[in-house]
């Protein structure tokens, strides 16, 4: 496969397809859908945040008129017997999954669900929830990392040991697991290096933030099967975990993704559905159960507050002799945090001969992490790319010449021990330099800040099927929701394959039962591998409308080339004979009669997603009065590989790096000393609002991927990755103050500048 | 509880309707109307998921009572495109790429209407200080704010 360069519709920015329905309020987001009949579940969660299940009563719930189901634990199987890992960006442990979205014997974080009702109203079941009666037995909670990994530190999980220690350890830890990546030899790298750097960063437990809250409808037929309706990133993801939780036959559950307000890896698992499905099967009623917003910060999502340690060996002529980093990462309830995606992305972007990368994966009283855009890779990338800024600072360096001297290139063999392909991260780090943003003026109290960064980008199974209308227009199906115009692109790569206008491309997105098997909306997977079966897809149509054209001009399909929408006889074929071009909608109308309607399905299992590369700019201006910083200037720079719908991708730009800045500068969880969390809210959990931010200015860089037609790599996760350590260096050079400690807001950084 | 009879004007047309005195007018425009096109993102008052207008002036319908619309007249999104056409900023939103997931997109261009119905000529940061109280967690704000101003030029006449 080869990428060329000339397309006509590739690179354009037109409406996406669905977009009419989303400016008007038609569009049907998880919470908007509804079934006669349908009534109203709620959870009743843990108000501690440890401590044994002793006794749940449901009887007095049950006893509320208009009560007419209550479930706990006991409703699912035995979680010990659900075994086995989940799909997905961040696999995870099925008997973890069925004890999250329902406690059994033990509640492990403050939110923990440990019970449900359904009722004719949302007011009954918020009513019937308070007559549930539950005991614990209360135990110390174990709320940070310290308090995890001390001696006698209380356990989450009494059966928990280490993994990945050479020999395996007898006793239980709240240590999850254990990873370590290395290469060359530490001490004669330091021993090379003129200076070193030595520092420790740490980050605070965050939400993705999604403005749509989890929500689901299920109903379950008489005959047994049961039908789902949600908000999900991947709609299979969701059949398969909730039968495993149910103790089901797949078979017997379809679901249908509705619209999706955001996810950001956020809703790539479970946490209603089996319990809606439950509830609808214990009361033959329809359910909905939509979670308020306090439910999403306590229960779901949230990334891992994390400390890396970072040791930096560079020589006189800024290239690194020597890297050290140990990350320390907290999985919340269940082993899984990003430790492992966080280890192996965190010197990435730098060919390096000596290094030594460590990582523990520690349980402790929070809800389990789930995946946030590029899961993990943004907390090495604060610790390293803040070193290495340190270092340039330190050695009188450019920062960006920093980098280059030590970028990864095609040929690097990446500390994970992949070989890279082609990629960007030379070409993102010369267009920085190259940009008028990087020699603009600074006023006082201002500064500039630049960090590079990585993320993989999946590939794994997608199916696309694209059927022709009769008149000549294209359908384009597949199971990947759309959060982020995905339709859209689906449709420009069919125009383009098919030579067809791109208005002439519908693009919808289907049920588990009539699209075929995608995986998750994640890991910036979508454009490049569903969009590789939609271009096989659209290939074996241009076999079909070849064979077409031969059947009518009896010719041999070889003898039929395909070219800007139309079947041609080849130069041979049309030699001295007066044959027409016939299009696409000729053939399309004629389809009766020579072989009946046309159409075509792929799948596959898309390798080779190219790695994502990018680097920012980022200028602040600080308040030496209040501590407060304001970003003034950002350009967020990134190899696309290939921009299929240029302003989708300029989007996925601008709003991974705002949430980076809001990670940066406002965004965490604030716990008090029994584990509950202190600001479970959009007033307290302060995510961006339009005035916080000026414009982000955007340069996509090209270096194709060729394992793409199109040359595609994913783009959506990257660009949260540099944005930390961006604003945090930023305001090193604004007013000489080495924030460590995320989130840096106005108390932290005006103490800082008072001790200095 | 009984239900209390509720007297609007909603999207231009009389409408009458029963409400619970404890549900909010976000509450009883999706569950009792079904006009789902105004989104909860919080029931807090944070996000501005749930902006309609109320007598012309951007509401958070998560803080006011379904019984407190009793003779006000009330928009939503799904009357904004008017006569079978889509309003300046809806195509603006459209052209701009202004929407990523889209849950936030019913709520700012109501907002974003109050504020060109009375400020036909924002400034940048005038759009961007009237818009704080809407939440966008996918776009990082820029094509929203392009496609406000944008929005704001096609009303005021001028030529794209
Ligand atoms: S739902 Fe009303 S402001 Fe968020
Ligand atoms: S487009 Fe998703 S929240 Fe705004």
């Amino acid at each position: 496969m080869s990428a060329k360069t000339t397309y006509k519709w590739i690179g354009s920015s037109p409406v996406r397809p669905d977009g009419v329905d989303k400016v008007t309020g038609r569009a049907n987001f998880g919470a908007d859908h509804s079934e006669p009949g349908m009534i109203y579940g709620k959870v009743l969660r843990s108000p501690i945040a440890h401590g044994r299940i002793q006794s749940i009563n449901l009887t007095p719930a049950l006893q509320v008129p208009g009560v007419l189901a209550a479930i706990c634990g006991d409703d699912f199987p035995d979680a010990d017997a659900v075994q086995g890992m989940s799909s997905g960006e961040s696999p995870a442990d099925m008997r973890d999954i069925a004890r999250n979205v329902m406690a059994r014997d033990k509640v492990l974080y403050h939110g923990h669900p440990i019970a449900a009702v359904a009722a004719m109203s949302p007011e009954i079941a918020d009513e019937a929830l308070k007559h549930i009666q539950v005991t614990y037995e209360a135990l110390p909670p174990v709320l940070n990392l310290d308090q995890a990994m001390a001696k006698d530190a209380p356990l989450l999980h009494e059966d928990q040991i280490t993994r990945g220690l050479p020999k395996k350890p007898t006793q239980a830890s709240n240590i999850a697991a254990v990873l370590n990546l290395k290469r060359g030899d530490l001490e004669t790298g330091f021993s090379q290096a003129d200076i070193i750097i030595e520092e420790t960063y740490t980050t605070p437990t965050a939400h993705q933030g999604y403005i749509e809250p989890h929500a689901v409808i299920a109903r379950c037929n008489e005959d047994g099967r049961a039908a789902i309706w949600c908000c999900t990133q991947g709609p299979f993801v969701v059949r398969s975990l909730s039968a495993q939780v149910l103790g089901w036959d797949m078979g017997r559950i379809k679901v249908t993704p509705s619209e999706i307000g955001g996810g950001f890896g956020g809703k790539t698992t479970i946490y209603l559905e089996p319990l809606a499905v439950k509830l609808a099967e214990k009361s033959g009623r329809p359910v909905k159960m939509v979670m308020s917003r306090e439910d999403v910060f306590r229960a779901t999502g949230p990334t891992s507050a994390s400390r890396t340690h970072v040791k930096l060996g560079m020589n006189k002529a800024g290239k690194i002799t020597a890297a050290d980093v140990k990350l320390e990462c907290e999985a919340g309830a269940f082993k899984g945090s990003p430790m492992q995606t966080a280890c192996m992305t965190a010197l990435t972007c730098y060919d390096l001969e000596n290094f030594n990368i460590t990582g523990y994966d520690v349980v402790v009283n929070k809800p389990k992490a789930a995946a946030y855009r590029a899961p993990g890779a943004p907390l090495t990338a604060f610790a390293v790319e803040s070193a290495i800024d340190q270092a340039a600072k330190r050695l009188g360096l450019d920062p960006i010449d920093i980098r280059l001297n030590n970028a990864a290139k095609e040929g690097t063999v990446a500390p994970y021990g992949a070989k890279f392909p082609p990629i960007g991260l030379v070409e993102t780090l010369q267009a920085a330099k190259a940009h008028p943003h990087y020699c603009a003026p600074l006023k006082p109290n201002q500064g500039r800040g630049i960090a590079s960064g990585f993320w993989f980008n999946a590939g794994m199974q997608s199916s696309a099927a694209i059927n022709l209308n009769e008149n000549g227009t294209a359908t384009v199906i597949t199971a990947s929701p759309d959060i982020g115009g995905s339709r859209a692109s689906m449709a420009l790569m069919t125009a383009e394959t098919l030579g067809i206008p791109y208005a002439d491309v519908n693009a919808i997105v289907a049920d588990t039962e009539a699209a075929g098997y995608c995986d998750v909306t994640g890991g910036s997977r979508t454009t490049f591998a569903t969009g590789r079966a939609v271009i096989m897809a659209a290939e074996k149509v241009i076999v079909s409308l070849r064979e077409r054209a031969a059947a009518l001009w009896e010719l041999k399909p070889e003898q039929v080339e395909w070219r800007d929408g139309q079947a041609h006889p080849d130069s041979e074929a049309s030699a001295g004979a007066d044959i027409k071009p016939l299009s696409l909608a000729e053939l399309a109308l004629s389809a009766a009669k020579t072989g009946g309607p046309i159409s075509a399905k792929a799948s596959l299992t898309a390798q080779g997603a190219g790695g994502g590369f990018g680097t920012q700019i980022c200028d602040v201006e600080v308040d030496p009065e209040t501590g407060k910083t304001e970003i003034i200037r950002f350009t967020v720079i990134q190899d696309a590989g290939k921009a299929i719908h240029r302003a989708y991708v300029e989007g996925q730009l601008q709003g991974g790096a705002v949430q980076g800045i809001g990670w940066a500068l406002n965004e965490e969880y604030i716990y008090d000393e029994k584990g509950c969390m202190q600001n479970a809210s959009f007033l307290d959990y302060r995510m961006p609002v339009a005035l916080d931010l000026p414009m982000i200015d955007t340069v996509i860089v090209e270096v194709p991927n060729p394992n793409h037609p199109f040359g595609v790599r994913g783009v959506g996760e990257t660009p949260i990755v540099p944005a930390l350590a961006a604003v945090a260096n930023a305001i090193d050079s604004a007013v000489d103050a080495r924030m460590t400690d995320l989130p840096i807001n106005p108390p932290k950084l005006l103490k800082q500048l008072s001790t200095a | 509880m009984s239900k209390q009879h509720i007297t609007t004007t909603l999207n231009g047309e009389p409408t009458e309707f029963l409400c619970d005195t404890r549900q909010t007018l976000l509450d009883t425009l999706r569950n009792e109307l079904r006009l789902t096109g105004t989104k909860e993102g919080c029931a807090t008052g944070d996000c501005g998921a749930c902006t309609v207008l109320l007598d012309g002036k951007a509401t958070c319908s998560c803080l006011v009572l379904g019984v407190e619309a009793e003779g006000k007249d009330i928009q939503t999104i799904e009357g904004v495109a008017h006569e079978g056409e889509l309003h300046p900023l809806q195509t603006a939103f459209l052209n701009n790429a202004a929407l990523q997931c889209g849950v936030c997109t019913p709520g700012i261009i109501v907002a974003a209407k109050a504020l060109l119905e009375t400020h036909p000529n924002p400034t940048e940061k005038e759009v961007r200080y009237w818009l704080s109280g809407n939440l966008c967690r996918c776009t990082g704000y820029d094509k929203i704010i392009h496609a406000v101003m944008d929005a704001a030029s096609a009303m005021r006449g001028e030529q794209p």
